[in-house]
């Protein structure tokens, strides 16, 4: 239903690693492949082989330039999927009750077979993590890939979200954010877990590491030769050519 | 956001037609016979067709029933609720206005306030959106209030009261231009906030997350067309407000004044919808870095 449960006893989440995202795309595919063929409608594209391809997709990834103000600048890869907020907007103002945040873990699911496809979870989602699929007119958005974590026919490493499974650097974790001892509740701590967008109040579940500290540029060792004052001929030429 | 027709043709027909059944039911026109049935006709087709129109939008309309169920927590629910239980309640009193059966009165001045109820409860469902600042503001009611209310009276030929209302109405939208145009700033939300990167610096588009257009960019993020915004806001004024008030106050309730007036009247709120939406930008723009 589209009441918030209040407090959950488990809170499952992502954290996502700025510093580590290599921007691949692997997880933006893996999770299409397995969102892809059992839970709801499938993810479907239009004009996919066109000049104007286009299609759902639960999670993406973009690129973002942040220039320092006394360095280079710095591209970071974001990947943008459904945040599983505490206070999700998008559950309360869905008419039909097809949204709804389950009360037992958090996770943030859309019914498709109730949904009638107004759109207006996906307004009143800050993030862009709900997606309408053109062909089959319901909303679409990240599960948790709960029909993974909770699935006793897959093997136990197999367990977690398909975008976590596959990232080949590490760079998406999942866990438990009640839990303070959990991976996820440690990184977060540990590297300055960011929440996005707080002005709006949503209170996201997942949390975002931030890039590291680059080191400051350092000075070549071989600095002091470069100022090396060239003598006989080549300290005449110099002499000459600096003059004309 | 988008300017979807079906949105805009929702919420302009059904905020007139509500405005004039709200006349109708207070009982300030006494129509009867035939003149009641077509004036009562005008009201329901302007409400229902309206509604109507707001199927249109959705991507499994044969399931709007669903719709009612969330009257708890939702405001696109409690406005499904609010329009069927305004129908049904002034449909006596259209019946009893034709007939001349005397049941007005009460339930009518009842039906009346509801019509006010469903407008209001229309606007909520943009107003509570606090992804969309310009909409996340009490002038986004009043606003809709003062278009069914001006609507009403136009279409009633309740000259000094469609004039004054016409008045108010200009007022309001240039207030509502005003106050919106500073609440994206107000709320705060930048790409830095948006990407949690801020504390390094100041954040750019890199590349996008995908090549071609999608859902988000197509629904939510509508930059096109803004650059008449300007122009647009004039003629939604002069053709919602000044046009109509001059009709009626030159031509009194004449039949032929008030259907022109009303035209006009209903073009220019369709103009000042199309604005509405165009002009709303959605935070998740910032991902995009496009407002
Ligand atoms: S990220 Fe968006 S879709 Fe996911 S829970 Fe939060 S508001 Fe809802
Ligand atoms: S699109 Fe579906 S899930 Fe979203 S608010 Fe409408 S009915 Fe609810
Ligand atoms: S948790 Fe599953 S559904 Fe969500 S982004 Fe990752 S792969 Fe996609």
């Amino acid at each position: 239903m589209t009441a918030l449960p209040g407090p959950t006893p488990r809170k499952l989440g992502l954290a996502i690693d700025l510093d580590t995202c290599v921007g691949c795309n692997a997880c933006v595919t893996a999770c299409k492949g397995w969102n892809d063929q059992g839970y709801g409608a499938p993810l479907s594209d239009q004009n996919p082989y066109g000049s104007e391809p286009s299609g759902t997709f639960l999670n993406r990834v973009h690129s973002y330039e942040v220039l320092p103000a006394d360095a280079p600048a710095q591209v970071v890869n974001f990947p943008r999927s459904c945040l599983h907020c505490e206070a999700a907007p998008c559950v309360t103002v869905c008419p039909t009750g097809a949204s709804y945040k389950r009360a037992e873990d958090g996770i943030v699911l859309v019914n498709e077979d109730a949904c009638i496809g107004c759109g207006l979870c996906a307004w009143a989602c800050p993030y862009g993590a709900r997606e309408l699929d053109a062909a089959a007119g319901v909303m679409k958005k990240c599960t948790l890939c709960v029909d993974r974590i909770y699935n006793d026919n897959l093997p136990e490493e197999d367990r977690v979200p398909a975008c976590v499974r596959t990232c080949p650097t590490g760079a998406r974790h999942f866990g438990d954010y009640a839990d303070p001892d959990s991976t996820v509740s440690r990184l977060s701590a540990e590297r300055g877990g960011m929440e996005l967008m707080p002005e709006l109040g949503t209170m996201p579940v997942n949390r975002y590491l931030p890039p590291r500290k680059k080191g400051v540029e350092q000075a070549s060792p071989l600095a002091p030769l470069l100022d090396i004052r060239a003598a006989g001929l080549a300290g005449w030429l110099d002499r000459v050519l600096s003059r004309i | 956001m988008h300017p979807a027709p079906s949105v805009i043709l929702f919420t302009t027909l059904s905020g007139l037609g509500f405005g004039f059944l709200a006349f109708l039911g207070a009982g300030c026109l006494h129509p009867a016979g035939l003149t009641a049935f077509l004036l009562w006709g005008l009201g329901y087709a302007l409400a229902i067709g309206g509604l109507l129109f707001s199927t249109f939008h959705l991507g499994n309309p044969q399931r709007a029933w669903r719709a009612f169920t969330q009257w708890r927590t939702s405001w696109l629910s409690r406005e499904g609720w609010a329009s069927v239980l305004t129908l049904l309640l002034l449909a006596p009193v259209a019946l009893s206005d034709w007939l001349g059966l005397g049941w007005s009165g009460l339930p009518g001045v009842i039906g009346a306030a509801m019509c006010f109820v469903t407008i209001f409860t229309t606007s909520m469902i943009y107003a509570q959106l606090k992804t969309i600042p310009r909409w996340n503001h009490w002038v986004t009611p009043v606003l809709f209030l003062c278009f069914a209310g001006t609507g009403g009276a136009i279409l009633a030929g309740k000259v000094a009261l469609a004039v004054a209302a016409c008045l108010v109405l200009a007022a309001v939208m240039v207030a509502g231009w005003q106050i919106g145009d500073r609440r994206f700033a107000d709320v705060g939300a930048t790409m830095e906030s948006a990407t949690g990167l801020g504390a390094i610096g100041k954040v750019r588009v890199f590349e996008r997350g995908h090549t071609a257009g999608n859902y988000l960019l197509r629904e939510m993020i509508f930059v096109v067309g803004r650059k008449h915004a300007a122009r647009l806001r004039v003629i939604a004024l002069v053709l919602t407000a000044v046009v109509p008030a001059l009709m009626l106050l030159l031509a009194g309730p004449h039949p032929v004044a008030i259907a022109l007036a009303a035209l006009c009247h209903l073009a220019g709120a369709m103009a000042q919808r199309w604005l509405f939406f165009a002009e709303a930008e959605h935070v998740v723009g910032l991902y995009y870095g496009q407002r």
